[in-house]
């Protein structure tokens, strides 16, 4: 073991003062500062508050799906409702919520600070990033509002393109214009980790967060032009007649769902890479102890890209695809199913020996392994050829990739914004409230999606608004997990603006953790660091940090 | 809500089981949660007791690092690899058998529609939302649909397909036993998709024979080849498809299932997708000999005739087997 010191954090001196020092919010003031901010870090906030508006939008929806679902009859919306809300819940939670949700709000605050970096590569770009994000949500929003979509968030031709009467087209373009958004931040990320890393900062130095998200934006790059070209397609065929995906002009409807799913499937680890990314991080810090395998770590995430390309058919395995293409996504599906698995085992060794804190963090990312274990096993049904057959387009479906995206992605998302908000607001929560709402959660979640798992077994098949009385019970279990789930989720909107105003001021590394942008200020200063700093050590090199007297202060600052 | 809408007397945890494939499902169902379970409760078991045994015992303290361990990581890469692989083969045996149906197999044809199901049986029998038929035979059904995709569900025989416009897709079973089961449509497909349902009612041979027979009142359906028959000469096909030597277009007789050499070269085997090509989209893969000249009948056929005129096509086949050629 290494035991380079890590150099006293610059700007200290500031902040032992006592008077509030100069930092990238308070540094300049009024709406415009924001509005034309090229900082990172006021762009990743200015995200914030567009993906939580849009996760308040989805859940307003999925709030109504559960209401309609607990009797089997229609009784709550018409069917062209119903389908309209299950839609809208599906667009705005992926593509508005899920796919930005974490490497627009926590990567763009914190890859420049964990590389050491002043900014990411293209400022300009990441604020023109935010805009079209929030132009096409807009868009979609007045989709939404004009009578609404009702085709799924699939888009599935010939349904798409020919025969939905709903507006299709708008909601299309506000999809169509988000993935730019999309493209723009993994470029950002890309090069700004390429050829902006501080002196010493090897690759193989680089905390997993940024391997976590290097791997994303690879995805983000690669992928969204696909879906954004299909879309198009899909665009022109509803609008001149093109005859692309429908039969009756001469298209192959499957085609789409090739297209479709070259993009979406990926897109599937757009959304959990960076919840990993989050995992390796929160995992080593609140066990102050190095992450198991650094090396394996880092390289399943870039393989979980690759193969995560090669996949897409195992989402069309009863479409009329032919076995043996069949057989190959099968296999394929096998073998990206190994990396994650290599990850969940190395954070559980990760946590073997370690000093292991219980604070919120920590707690949402014991939720966080739970829930993404049994999402990413009950994905090895759907992968089985056999087992798919009878299971594909049930709610078996539905829960794996809620376990996946919602106790996977959103668990990630909240245990990051648990684990940087004193780094991001400088200010702490309290710990015994964001304990509680992680608990609430993770019941809320499993008593949910639980059910979900057993009725798709049983034979309910998704995106139904009227069901027989057999699938009752299960889903009144749902929708009173639903609620249970939703006061977890509004605990923390609450507790962490409160935060903002009365909580303790949040020191520079307030869990003794290594990494970068523990060494600045919380909040960190407009240019992150005040002098450049130069990387010695490894990353997660706990016994350096030990040796440097940082614990120590770290322990005064919290009590003082 | 109304008292009588919360029905929660009769709820089930497993599904019906009523045809061959089941019991194999289900033995790799259970094996794969077996598999499921094993892993989460170990990861969680393991989570929880270190979360406990290394607590953080005072605010300074900093643990060993550890590098990591070759032997683990190839360990727990390999393990999980071969249970997937175990999970693999036995799936694509499975899918193997539930995609290839066999060749004495009961044929039946079904056209999904927003929102019904559509099918008839050979001996002309249709009937709509609902499929009879005979326990302890297979049944293979050709889809097909006029207009979005459908996917046709039966969850008491685990089997599902997608009937998907433009082309014909089949799939089987064979129920073990007599009884009702559920007809889902599980491809979404527009406003009224969860009442896209039916039932599949299936019977002991005897009794199918006897309503296979028996018709509802009022006009008679006739066999889909009889029917294709009267539209082979209604819409004119046969001015064409004469078998006159100098016919415009191919004579049909024993084309079905036959190899074509084709015009611009190459050759194609006349299946079901072939033949329904050839009537919707003529000009695609013309038949070498023939000029280009047959209009297309997309518009004018649904595919229920579709299906019709390739029942009559195939009857053409079987009379040539005992014909004057070869």
């Amino acid at each position: 073991m290494s035991a380079a010191p890590i150099p006293h954090a610059p700007g200290r001196e500031a902040e032992v003062e006592g008077e509030e020092p100069t930092n990238y919010l308070n540094a300049t003031y009024g709406i415009g500062s924001w509005l034309l901010t090229k900082d990172h870090k006021r762009i990743a906030i200015l995200y914030i508050f567009g993906v939580t508006f849009f996760f308040l939008v989805g859940a307003l929806f999925a709030l109504g799906i559960r209401l309609e679902l607990l009797t089997p009859q229609g009784d709550l919306f018409q069917s062209d409702t119903y389908n309209k809300v299950f839609t809208m819940h599906g667009i705005a939670m992926v593509f508005f919520f899920l796919i930005p949700s974490i490497p627009a709000t926590l990567g763009n605050f914190l890859v420049p600070l964990m590389i050491g970096a002043r900014d990411l590569a293209f400022p300009r770009i990441n604020l023109l990033s935010w805009y079209i994000y929030m132009i096409g949500g807009i868009l979609t929003l007045v989709a939404i509002a004009a009578g609404g979509v009702d085709t799924g968030w699939t888009f599935y031709t010939p349904y798409s393109s020919a025969y939905s009467m709903t507006n299709v087209l708008p909601a299309a373009i506000g999809v169509f214009i988000a993935g730019f958004s999309s493209i723009l931040t993994g470029l950002n990320f890309i090069v700004t980790i390429h050829t902006m890393r501080a002196p010493g900062m090897t690759w193989f130095r680089m905390p997993l967060f940024i391997w976590g998200h290097y791997a994303t934006s690879l995805i983000m790059i690669l992928g969204t032009p696909v879906v954004a070209i299909t879309i198009f397609l899909v665009g022109l065929e509803r609008l001149f007649h093109f005859g692309i995906f429908d039969p009756t002009l001469g298209g192959d409807p499957i085609l789409f769902q090739h297209l479709f799913w070259f993009y979406s499937h990926p897109a599937v680890y757009i959304m959990i890479l960076p919840a990993q990314a989050v995992m390796s991080e929160i995992v080593t810090g609140m066990t102050r102890k190095r992450v198991f395998g650094y090396e394996f770590v880092a390289a399943s995430s870039m393989l979980i890209a690759i193969l995560g390309f090669l996949v897409w058919g195992h989402h069309m395995l009863v479409s009329g695809q032919s076995v043996y293409a069949g057989m190959i996504f099968s296999f394929l599906s096998m073998a990206v199913a190994i990396p994650s698995a290599v990850k969940v085992f190395n954070w559980t060794a990760t946590v073997y020996g370690g000093s292991v804190s219980w604070e919120a963090p920590m707690i949402y990312a014991l939720g966080f392994i739970g829930l993404f274990t049994v999402g990413g096993l009950t994905g090895l049904y759907l992968g089985t050829l056999g087992t798919d057959v009878h299971l594909h387009d049930t709610y078996f479906v539905v829960a794996h990739f809620h376990y996946v995206m919602v106790g996977g992605a959103v668990m990630g998302f909240l245990g990051g914004v648990h684990y940087w908000w004193p780094k991001m607001t400088g200010r702490m929560y309290p710990q015994m409230a964001a304990k509680i709402a992680a608990v609430l959660v993770f019941i809320g979640f499993n008593l949910t999606f639980f059910p979900q798992f057993v009725l798709g077994y049983v034979g309910m098949p998704r995106r139904y608004h009227v069901y027989p009385d057999e699938f009752q019970v299960l889903n009144v279990l749902s929708t009173a997990g639903a609620t249970i789930l939703g006061i977890g989720y509004l605990m923390p909107m609450i507790y962490l603006v409160w935060s903002l105003k009365k909580g303790e001021k949040a020191p520079a590394n307030p869990w003794g953790a290594t990494g970068l942008e523990w060494q600045t200020p919380s909040p960190p200063p407009t240019e992150n660091f005040y002098r450049t700093p130069e990387v010695t050590w490894e990353a997660y090199d706990y016994p350096a940090l030990a040796a440097s007297g940082e614990l120590a202060r770290t322990k005064e600052v919290a009590r003082g | 809500m109304n008292p009588s809408s919360w029905n929660l007397g009769h709820f089930r945890l497993f599904p019906e089981s009523a045809s061959t494939f089941c019991l194999q499902y289900d033995l790799l169902f259970w094996f794969i949660t077996a598999v499921t379970v094993f892993f989460s409760l170990l990861v969680a078991g393991m989570l929880l007791v270190f979360m406990i045994r290394f607590r953080r015992k005072s605010d300074d303290e900093v643990p060993e690092g550890i590098h990591g361990s070759l032997a683990l990581e190839v360990g727990w890469s390999a393990l999980p690899f071969l249970l997937t692989m175990i999970m693999f083969f036995w799936g694509a045996s499975i899918y193997a058998n539930i995609r290839r149906p066999p060749d004495d197999a009961l044929q039946v044809n079904v056209v999904g529609k927003q929102w019904m199901w559509k099918a008839q049986h050979m001996e002309g029998r249709r009937e709509i939302n609902e499929l009879h038929i005979p326990v302890g035979r297979p049944v293979r059904v050709t889809l097909t649909s006029e207009d979005v995709i459908h996917s046709f569900y039966v969850p008491a025989f685990r089997t599902k397909q997608d009937a998907v416009p433009g082309r014909y897709t089949t799939t089987w079973f064979e129920a073990t036993k007599p009884g009702e089961y559920h007809l889902f449509c599980a491809e979404y497909c527009g406003t009224i998709h969860s009442g896209m349902i039916g039932r599949i009612v299936a019977m002991e041979p005897a009794a199918f024979q006897s309503w296979l027979t028996g018709q509802e009142p009022g006009v008679p359906d006739l066999p889909p080849a009889v029917v294709g028959r009267q539209l082979f000469e209604q819409q004119g096909c046969a001015t064409c498809h004469s078998g006159q030597p100098g016919a415009r277009g191919p004579r049909l007789n024993g084309v079905y299932g036959s190899k074509q050499a084709l015009a611009g070269g190459g050759q194609v085997v006349a299946d079901d997708a072939y033949i329904r090509e050839s009537i919707l989209n003529p000009q695609a893969k013309v038949v070498a000999g023939f000029q280009p000249v047959m209009p297309t009948y997309q518009g004018l056929l649904s595919e229920e005739n579709v299906m019709q005129l390739l029942a009559y096509v195939k009857t053409l086949a079987a009379e040539q087997q005992g014909g004057t050629h070869e």
